[in-house]
Order: C-alpha cells, then structure tokens, then sequence
C-alpha cells in the first residue's frame, strides 16, 4: 500500500525532540495503576487553511479519531471541547502561542494540536502534544498521504503519544483472532486491536478454535476439525499457504515461540496429552513435559525459555511454570480447583488466566514470581480466555455478560470494561496479534 | 337200541360228510377266484392305495420341510434382530462420567464389557472412540478432557483383549452437547463416550 510507504518515509520530527523524551516520560503515568487516574487531554479539531471544506471534513475526522483512540487506551479522558476558551482554527498550533493556562484552567493537563493542508490531493498532518503543565511540546510528527488516510494518521500519531506518555508503542498496529459461529460453524476471524475491519480468516464448515499469531504476525496456528479429526494447521495470513503436523490423535492449542517460526503444542500422539516443541513447519523437535494425564495449553513468556501451562497432575487442572532450559516445573496456581487458560503477558511481569469457582468463570491476573493473583471481572457472567495487547497495557476477554458470548476488553487492571464488537452468532478464543509491522 | 346207533350214526356222520363236502367244495370254488378276474381289481386298489400314502407322505415331507424353513427364517430373522439390537446397542448406549472426571465407573465398566463382547463377535469392525464434555469450563482444557475420556474407554477394552488397532479417539470437548439444555441433567447427557463404526 503506498501509504505505508509514505508513513514509513515521511515522519519528520519537526521540533526536533531527543531521545530524553522517553526518560520524563514515566513522570505522566503512574506506572502501578495507570488507568485509576486519567489524563485529561484536550484534542481541538486540527486547524485548516481558511475556506477549505474538503480539509475541514479530513480534520474533524482525523480529530475524532485521535480522540477516540486516545480514550480506547485507557490512559486518558478527553476534555469536553464546549468548554474550550480557545477557538481551534485561530489557536497556535505550533507551540510558541500557545496560552496553556486556558487549558490548565478546564482542567486539561495535555493538549493535542494540528493542522491540515490537502494541496493536489496530498493531505499533510502536522501534530503535535503539549504538556500544559509545564508548558512544553512532547511530540511533533509530520504525515503526508491521502485525505482518506486519517484514520491511519490517527493511530500512527496515538502512538507516538502513547510511547511519550508510557514509554510503550502501544498496540496501535495489533489486530485480533477470535472465532465466531455466525455461519453456523465455528470459523477463525480477524479484526484490528478495536474491533474494526472484521474479515472471516477460515471457511472449513467445521470447527475451527484456538487461534494464536507468531511473533512477526504471517502466520495463525489453530486446531480445526476440517479433515474430521482436530488437527493444527500453521496457516499464513496472507498467502494460501499452510503446513499440519503429521501426528495421529488429538493437537490441541498452539503456541508460537516468541521471536521464532517454533511452536509449542499438546499432541496426544503417544496415548498421553504432553506438549512439545516443533518447527512453524510442523517437526516435532522435542517433548517438553512429561507427565500421566492432561497437558496443554501453552503460553510462553517474552524471553522464549519459560512456559506456562494446565495439567492436571494434582487432581484439577492449575497452572504450572516450566523453565524450558532447566526442566524444572514449578506449580503456580493454588487456589480453587479450576485455573486454565494462561496467558503471559508481552511484559513479561503478569500471567492472567480464567478461574470457575461455583460455575462461574472469572479473569484473574498473577505475579509469575510471588504468585500473587488479582480478580479483574466479578459478577457479570462468565469470563473467558484472556489476551494481552502486544504492549501489555489491554486483556481481550470473551463474556456472556449480556447472554451471548461476545469479545470485551478491559485494561490489565480490570477497568474500563467494554465490549469490542457485535457480530451474529457468539465469539470467543480471542487472540491479540503482536504489533503487526507491514499490515 | 338198534335203532339208536342209526340215529347217532346218522346224526354224527351225515353232518360229518356235509362238513368234509362243503369244506372241499369250498376250497375248490375259492381257489380260483384269488387268480382270475377280482384278483386284478384288488391289485390296482392296492397301488392306488400305495400311491396315495406316498402322497401323503411326500406332502407331509414337504410340510415339514416348509415348516422346518420358516422355523429357520424365523430364527435368522431373530438372529439378525439380536445382531441389530447388539449393534444398536453398542452405537447407541453412552459411557457417562463426573464432572472434570476421566475414570470409569461400574456402570461404565458392565458397558464397555458389553461393547467388548460386540466387537468380539464382529472382529472386522473398527470404531471411533469419541470424547465428550459438558459446557461447563474452559473449551481448550475441555477438548483434552474429551481425549482422556475417549483414551479411558479405549484402554479398558483393549485391556478386555480388544486389539488397540482397531480403535481411534476423537475429543470434541464441549463442541457437540447432545443436550442443548443448560441444568445438570444436560450436562450428565453431555459427559461422555460415545461409540461410532467406521
């Protein structure tokens, strides 16, 4: 696509901005619970050159995505734009006017500014973020493309605020398996990280389940009954290409190695479910637990040499930690007698997972050294199969909070829990891509 | 006195020589009637008779055989319908388990011995072991769930001397309820083995 050619040439730092962003940055978000307060940022519609409706129509709809955007991280809250005291088309935009004190005094401590010219065409967004605190720009990028890809401008300039403000890059370039049965049968989709561009990946007329991206996000493993017995299939997203792994009985639940074209699987091949190592090809390269009874759903944590997963070896399935590199297993999860579905988070710091107490499924996250758990979803149905946004800051879920099971999202602390989007049918399985890199 | 004699002689031998007479005369008129013209008449009567118990014969034979058939057809018939009710039964008749449970219990383990007679007695057949959960819990752990359930059933008739080729396991975890119903008499449908003829 040509534009991201053009994002990929033409982001110019206009202020010139150094590196020692990323060293002030963690002043902005309390790194411990950074969703209990939010930032309240102010985002003007951009200003255009006087008497240019087609750039007024690009900059209210750049404007509001970025805004929209800015609110789906969870980090901010956006300022009511009728209680502005400046008029966004006569505003400075580039940081030497700018009256901050008539942001600080409606209570925005962050401003948003830009600006559009369409010439030829060729749409040119100029953005910038202040801090009106102390009064200083934090952010300047310049983007050219067509007027139409605002949206794309939006998301790309979101994380840019995101890294300023965080530290992280977000998840701004990240998309989402889940399955749904609005066909009938359980097929594998795909949309972006808010729920947007929907497009069905699989069409087996069969059961398709348990998506999961590899790292540099051209492939989906999943297990699907489309040769009648369930088997794994290493799909490319893109081409129509795709490899099995030639072993009878049940494969179940795959796991791409980070950073590597490697997965783990549980394959029941030897008359016993244990996960093992094998090629994105499909080899068995080798066994990696070893114990009577159910083993499987793996997750690996981001250094590729520890691994989480069930096995019922104590009576009921828990969750248990393998070191790939040593061997040694260590037991997890303690409480209750039903924890599945792992997830280790893209940080590294926290595993969330699903716990049934009494019927009922909820989402808990756990410190992976001290074992220490949080309950993120209480008292709205069954919570499912948590996901980690690629920056860890988001869990996609699956909840039958309002009957049918549709995908939510909420951010690692449990809050601003929301549903991502409605389709026929139910969904579940959701699987967060890694930040996609050529989408 | 005299005349006495001749009385008694007279009444001794006169009915004596009417007796000698009659009785040669007899023998002589009958003797030629066995060889002449009735004595062919009763010939005939007699092969019609031998015909006609041949007959009877051939035709209560003949009876007999047709019931004997029927009996035969009939138990065919009846073999055929305890194969078919065996076979019914062995397709048709689950292995149920506990919640979060793979392990048989003693009404599973009577039916497995069920379907190990069957398969016994029918050694060209191969089956698919199929594992089932109820929806309660998470799908993936549910899917190896349904495995164990398929590979408990499956261990226990290969331990009942059924060779393990001719059996294969398929888990569906909690993707084929039989019962769609959401209440624990759903979901004790629901957790199960089923068996399937290739």
């Amino acid at each position: 696509m040509t534009f991201s050619r053009w994002i990929a040439f033409w982001p110019v730092l206009l202020m010139l901005l150094p590196a020692s962003v990323s060293a002030a940055q963690y002043n902005y978000i309390d790194i411990s619970n950074p969703f209990l307060r939010k930032t309240p940022i102010a985002v003007p519609v951009f200003k255009v050159p006087a008497q240019d409706p087609a750039a007024m129509r690009t900059a209210e709809s750049a404007a509001q995505r970025l805004a929209y955007y800015l609110e789906f991280t969870g980090y901010f809250t956006i300022s009511d734009p009728s209680a502005f005291l400046e008029d966004p088309q006569t505003m400075d935009i580039t940081g030497v006017g700018i009256r901050y004190r008539n942001w600080t005094v409606i209570g925005a401590e962050m401003l948003v500014t830009g600006g559009v010219e369409i010439r030829e065409g060729e749409a040119q967004f100029e953005l910038r973020l202040f801090d009106t605190v102390k009064q200083k720009m934090l952010v300047g990028k310049r983007y050219r493309g067509k007027p139409d890809d605002y949206n794309r401008v939006a998301r790309r300039f979101c994380s840019e605020v995101v890294f300023a403000v965080t530290g992280s890059r977000g998840f701004f370039d990240s998309k989402l398996a889940f399955v749904s049965n609005g066909t009938g049968h359980k097929e594998i989709y795909l949309c972006d990280f808010d729920g947007s561009n929907v497009k069905q990946f699989t069409r087996h007329n069969s059961i398709s389940l348990f998506p999961d991206w590899s790292s540099d996000g051209r492939w989906i493993a999943y297990t699907t009954y489309a040769n009648k017995r369930p088997r794994i299939r290493m799909q490319h997203v893109k081409e129509k290409r795709w490899s099995g792994i030639d072993k009878p009985g049940l494969q179940a639940v795959a796991a791409w190695v980070p950073g590597q074209f490697k997965l783990a699987a549980s394959l029941s091949f030897s008359g016993d479910l244990e996960i093992y190592l094998l090629t994105g090809n499909g080899k068995v390269i080798k066994r990696l637990t070893n114990s009577v009874g159910i083993d499987g759903e793996p997750t690996w944590a981001p250094d590729g040499k520890r691994l989480a997963f069930v096995s019922r070896r104590a009576g009921n399935p828990q969750i248990y930690i393998l070191d790939t590199v040593s061997g040694r297993v260590q037991r997890l999860t303690f409480e209750g007698r039903y924890n599945t579905q792992p997830s280790w988070s893209p940080k590294g710091d926290r595993i969330a997972y699903s716990a049934m107490k009494s019927g009922v499924i909820d989402i808990f996250t756990i410190d992976p050294e001290s074992g220490e758990a949080v309950q993120l979803t209480e008292n709205q149905g069954s919570n499912e199969a948590p996901t980690w946004s690629p920056d860890g800051s988001l869990i996609a879920f699956s909840s039958t909070r309002e009957g049918k099971s549709r995908i939510y999202v909420m951010t690692a602390y449990g809050t601003d829990q929301r549903r991502l989007l409605t389709l026929p049918g139910e969904q579940t399985n959701p699987k967060w891509s890694p930040n996609i890199v050529t989408p | 006195m005299k005349r006495k004699w001749i009385i008694l002689a007279l009444v001794l031998i006169v009915p004596a020589m009417l007796f000698t007479v009659s009785c040669a005369k007899k023998t002589v008129s009958t003797e030629p009637s066995t060889t002449d013209a009735t004595a062919d008449d009763d010939a005939a009567r007699q092969a019609e008779l031998a015909k006609q118990a041949e007959l009877d014969r051939q035709k209560q034979l003949e009876e007999e055989r047709l019931a004997a058939e029927r009996a035969e057809r009939l138990k065919a018939e009846a073999m055929d319908r305890d194969l078919a009710m065996a076979k019914n039964r062995f397709l048709s008749e689950n292995i149920y388990f506990d919640f979060d449970k793979s392990v048989l219990s003693d009404q599973a383990q009577e039916l497995l011995k069920e379907k190990a007679m069957w398969m016994r007695a029918n050694p060209d057949a191969s089956v698919v072991v199929e594992g089932h959960c109820d929806e309660r819990g998470t799908n993936a752990y549910n899917l190896a769930l349904g495995e164990r359930r398929a590979e408990s059933a499956k261990t226990f008739l290969v331990n009942l001397g059924i060779s393990g080729a001719r059996m294969t396991t398929i888990s569906y975890g909690e993707e084929r309820p039989l019962d769609m119903g959401h209440n624990e008499e759903a979901w004790a449908k629901n957790r199960r083995a089923t068996f399937v003829i290739e």
